[in-house]
């Protein structure tokens, strides 16, 4: 009834106040304000001690870590480098991801990519590091210390939402062009993952063993080094394997700062557009990403087996023979030219080439369908409504959804959109993200369904969704291009694609969650399976659901920017633009928080769900 | 190289610390001071750039024995490198009069160091096929007229004008306002966007108005026809909201470090030497984007060929 009301009063008000959309200024307070900040920056880099004791030694630092790693890594030559992720991943993860680790490194020398596949290693290694290096602790911390958590969450939050692209001009202010910046830039997008899973872990210790620890005398560091941190370490070790994937995937885009690697052949085989070459140096990425994922997430599984003494000793046997062959391959020198070599950059863009051809009509047709009918009205009623009328409805639809704490939190953020000076792009990117966050919620769960309820169709499914998830959008941006034009439906399209795994992986593992004996009790009371599905199996993983719009929103966000570069236009572009010109600076800063903003208003408005039990009438 | 950097990082953190600080050229690559050292290239994202790059690079590398450096950076970052000595050379810049007012100005830290010998054209195009099919559209009067053809679902009902990489020099706003033009800009927001869009108005037929330039490979792919706009004349663009008239033409020149200048090394004489025609670049890039060549394979086909052009570039006693 409340609800209803409200509907109506907004729908009013905003009949009654529309505006006309005015575009945004070129120069609000914002913009200079952060402008000003760069000049000061500039022109202080040698004198502050800001620098001279703080930013300078960090990138000295971080400098020193990268170049020892880059000498630990290559120092053992190919050969020996191969033979030691394939002895890793042997040892730790068992003899099947050995192989798989083996082959995926043979696979960078084939692909003639294996210098830049070692840089990108390179970097990957030393962010994650710092990231774990500085995580870890803070992730304990934010478990055990109420206040450190509480202060941490909305710093994690921004980090996480924060446009790539926009940190990234800010990094080379602060640490120069190079491998520095671009470490701390991973970081930075890496680390919350890293926080986050850690302390999840750290407070799910069973409080039963903590008290019989207590019980027994332990001082507080003995509890967390001989009964919380173990009795963590799986989900430490999850937590090092999200951190790395999220490392992977931002290592290519700071190739725009001259961080070298993959991503350079990316971004340079995009000037040239040409996707085959683009797509192998992908594919190198999409290897190195399954190849690190199966260790960690293999080692963390065998963790949790106990052995018997016996089965330690082979194992140690195992990592002896292991430790001798990486020896003598490190001593064997091989040329990783001497491999054969195979490139897919021919028949890719043989294929890419006939597909632009011969859809063009059908996609275009698909573009202007949905951007007339969908998009173009979503977009009138958000430009056309007053701010203020905005974060009204903002406050008293989040009241009602999520309380009113998650309303005023929402509503101070959408007035902070307004604040920056960027209304006109905000309200524009709000309506193509909504529109992507919904065509990838009802692609993701149709097909979560699907690989729930058939095992085989989910297995094959499987590496198609990790290689959607880490091979680098700039990859597939061009053929988007070709078939839907500059546009903002390119921008969905490429959305859709990122965030549709995640969302697919987790609703699978909600309904998988779901107990069978449920099912069972549902299936003998003559429920269809419809009925299952609709009745017992999505209402029960209602938390499974959440998760996966909450993470489909993030992910949608952090595409906005990579629309920019597609023709969408609105706040990526600003972002980018910003990237590029120094007289966009401010402007693009000021954009990269306004998506931020745009972020906490979807996350506060839709966290209620998490906490309503059942639908409210 | 990296191990000696290493420890000479390292040993700056020892003795900073010791006296107060470090600054920001603190642990990376020195500039090439003296002689057959190294000199650091700044490599821009668009292939022309990159042919002017690879040649350079080739014939200090190749003939004069220094060791070269390419860093690829948009341009923007790269003029922050002078500043920092990361960067001792762009080797083809598009005005930009800002960054020349903050670097070369006001902070002292790079230099003019002459053109590049190319000439660059920047204006609004449409495919060959248009100007066959409705001969009169390259002149901005009549564009009006056709602005229905140029609609899509971005441009709100008007025509559609395709803008290009926000690091390039636009005007286009302003044109379409002050030429009372009935079109919508759209941005493309990467070059390679534009460069797609341009190909499908080909092979599709499909109506294309866009921003773009010259030298540029793409042009020895297909052919594209320049929109004839009010000409341009001395400071007519001179108020960026008030532009009515054509992009001017650019004389393409280099820039260096002032360190890089000062030290008036063999490698700096011959950057300053290296001039060079629209054809000859525009046969550089065609070799790297078309014929499938690396940048270094490219530079040195075109050296193999073109002894003649590149000699008197080489300072005497190098």
């Amino acid at each position: 009834m409340v609800a209803a009301g409200a509907v109506v009063v907004t729908v009013v008000a905003y009949l009654v106040f529309r505006t006309e959309g005015a575009a945004d200024s070129s120069d609000a307070a914002a913009f200079r304000f952060f402008d000003r900040v760069r000049d000061w920056v500039d022109a202080n880099r040698d004198s502050s001690p800001f620098f001279l004791y703080g930013f300078n030694y960090v990138r000295l630092g971080v400098r020193l870590l990268v170049d020892g790693v880059y000498g630990a890594l290559t120092g053992l030559g190919f050969a020996g480098l191969v033979a030691a992720v394939a002895a890793i991943g042997a040892v730790l993860a068992g003899w099947r991801t050995g192989l798989l680790a083996l082959g995926g490194f043979l696979a960078f020398g084939v692909l003639g990519l294996w210098e830049q596949s070692v840089d990108t290693l390179v970097l990957t290694v030393s962010a994650v590091l710092l990231s774990v290096l500085i995580g870890v602790p803070l992730g304990i911390l934010a478990a055990r210390v109420r206040w450190v958590g509480a202060t941490l969450r909305p710093v994690l939050d921004v980090m996480q939402i924060m446009p790539t692209f926009a940190y990234l001009a800010p990094m080379t202010l602060l640490f120069l062009i190079g491998e520095p910046a671009a470490v701390i830039a991973t970081m930075i997008y890496a680390v919350p993952a890293t926080i986050r899973i850690t302390a999840l872990g750290i407070s799910e210790v069973s409080p039963t063993a903590v008290e019989a620890a207590t019980a027994l005398g332990s001082t507080r560091w003995q509890l967390l080094g001989k009964v919380r941190l173990p009795m963590a370490r799986t989900t430490i070790a999850l937590a090092v394997n999200q951190t790395i994937m999220l490392a992977l995937s931002m290592v290519v885009i700071t190739a725009l700062i001259d961080a070298p690697g993959l991503g350079q052949n990316i971004v340079s085989a995009l000037q040239r557009v040409n996707v085959g070459a683009a797509f192998d140096a992908g594919l190198a990425i999409v290897i190195l990403a399954v190849v690190l994922d199966r260790i960690t997430t293999n080692a963390a599984r065998r963790t949790r087996v106990h052995r018997t003494a016996r089965q330690r000793r082979l194992r140690w046997v195992g990592a002896g023979v292991a430790l001798a062959v990486v020896v003598v391959a490190a001593v064997v020198r091989i040329d990783p030219d001497d491999l054969p070599g195979y490139s897919f950059a021919g028949p890719v863009n043989d294929l890419v080439g006939w597909i632009e051809l011969h859809w063009f009509d059908v996609t275009e047709g698909l573009k202007n369908g949905i951007s007339a009918g969908v998009l173009d009205p979503l977009e009138t009623v958000l430009v056309t409504t007053p701010w203020w009328l905005f974060v009204a409805a903002v406050a008293a639809f989040g009241t009602l959804i999520s309380g009113w704490r998650a309303a005023l939190i929402a509503a101070l953020a959408s007035a902070g959109i307004a604040g920056l000076g960027l209304w006109q792009h905000s309200m524009q990117t709000l309506a193509t993200v909504l529109v992507a966050i919904v065509l990838t919620m009802t692609i993701g769960v149709a097909v979560g369904v699907f690989c729930a309820r058939h095992d085989r169709l989910a297995t094959g499914i499987r590496p198609l969704l990790d290689a959607a998830q880490t091979m680098p959008s700039f990859v597939y941006l061009l053929p988007a291009v070709a078939l839907f034009g500059a546009s903002r439906f390119t921008a969905i399209v490429a959305a859709v694609i990122f965030a549709v795994p995640p969302v697919v992986r987790l609703v699978e593992r909600g309904l998988r969650d779901v107990p069978p004996t449920v099912v069972e009790a549902a299936l003998s009371a003559g429920s269809t399976p419809r009925q299952l599905l609709w009745k017992v199996q999505l209402p029960m993983a209602r938390g499974g659901l959440l998760l996966a719009a909450n993470q489909g929103i993030v992910m949608v966000l952090a595409m906005v920017v990579v629309g920019g570069l597609v023709g969408a236009g609105a706040l990526g572009y600003d972002v980018v633009a910003g990237f590029s010109q120094r007289e966009l600076f401010g402007r693009g800063l000021a954009a990269g928080l306004a998506i931020v903003l745009l972020g906490i208003v979807l996350d506060r408005l839709t966290q209620g769900f998490h906490h309503t039990k059942g639908p409210r009438r | 190289m990296r191990t000696l950097r290493t420890a000479a990082a390292a040993a700056l953190i020892v003795t900073l610390t010791a006296c107060g600080g470090a600054t920001s050229g603190a642990g990376e690559d020195e500039p090439s001071a003296g002689a057959k050292g190294t000199v650091n290239l700044a490599i821009n994202p668009w292939v022309g750039y990159e042919a002017n790059a690879a040649v350079i690079a080739h014939l200090l590398e190749k003939k004069m024995g220094y060791t070269v450096e390419k860093k690829d950076l948009k341009e923007e970052i790269a003029w922050q490198g002078f500043e920092t000595g990361e960067v001792d050379a762009i080797v083809e810049n598009w005005g930009h009069p800002d960054l020349k007012k903050t670097y070369i100005e006001d902070k002292k830290v790079a230099v003019e160091v002459g053109p590049t010998g190319n000439q660059g054209t920047i204006g609004w195009y449409v495919p060959q096929w248009m100007a066959d099919k409705y001969p009169d559209i390259t002149d901005w009067k009549n564009l009006n007229k056709y602005a229905d053809l140029f609609k899509t679902s971005e441009s709100k009902g008007k025509g559609q004008f395709l803008a290009g990489d926000p690091s390039f020099v636009t005007n286009d706003e302003a044109l379409v306002s002050n030429l009372k033009l009935n079109y919508t800009v759209v941005y493309s927001g990467s070059e390679a966007a534009i460069i797609k869009a341009a190909q499908q108005a080909s092979a599709q037929t499909k109506p294309l108005l866009f921003y773009f330039y010259e030298p540029q490979w793409l042009f020895a792919q297909e052919k594209y026809v320049r929109v004839k706009l009010p000409e341009y004349k001395e400071g007519c663009d001179a108020d960026t909201k008030k532009v009515a008239c054509d992009y001017p033409d650019y004389v393409l020149d280099k820039i260096a470090s002032k360190k890089f200048a000062d030290a008036n090394s063999t490698a700096y004489q011959f950057i300053k030497n290296f001039t060079w025609s629209n054809d000859d670049q525009n046969l550089v890039s065609d070799y790297i984007t078309n014929q499938g060549m690396s940048a270094e394979k490219a530079a040195e086909k075109w050296v193999t060929e073109h002894e003649a052009t590149w000699k008197p570039w080489i300072p005497a006693g190098s």
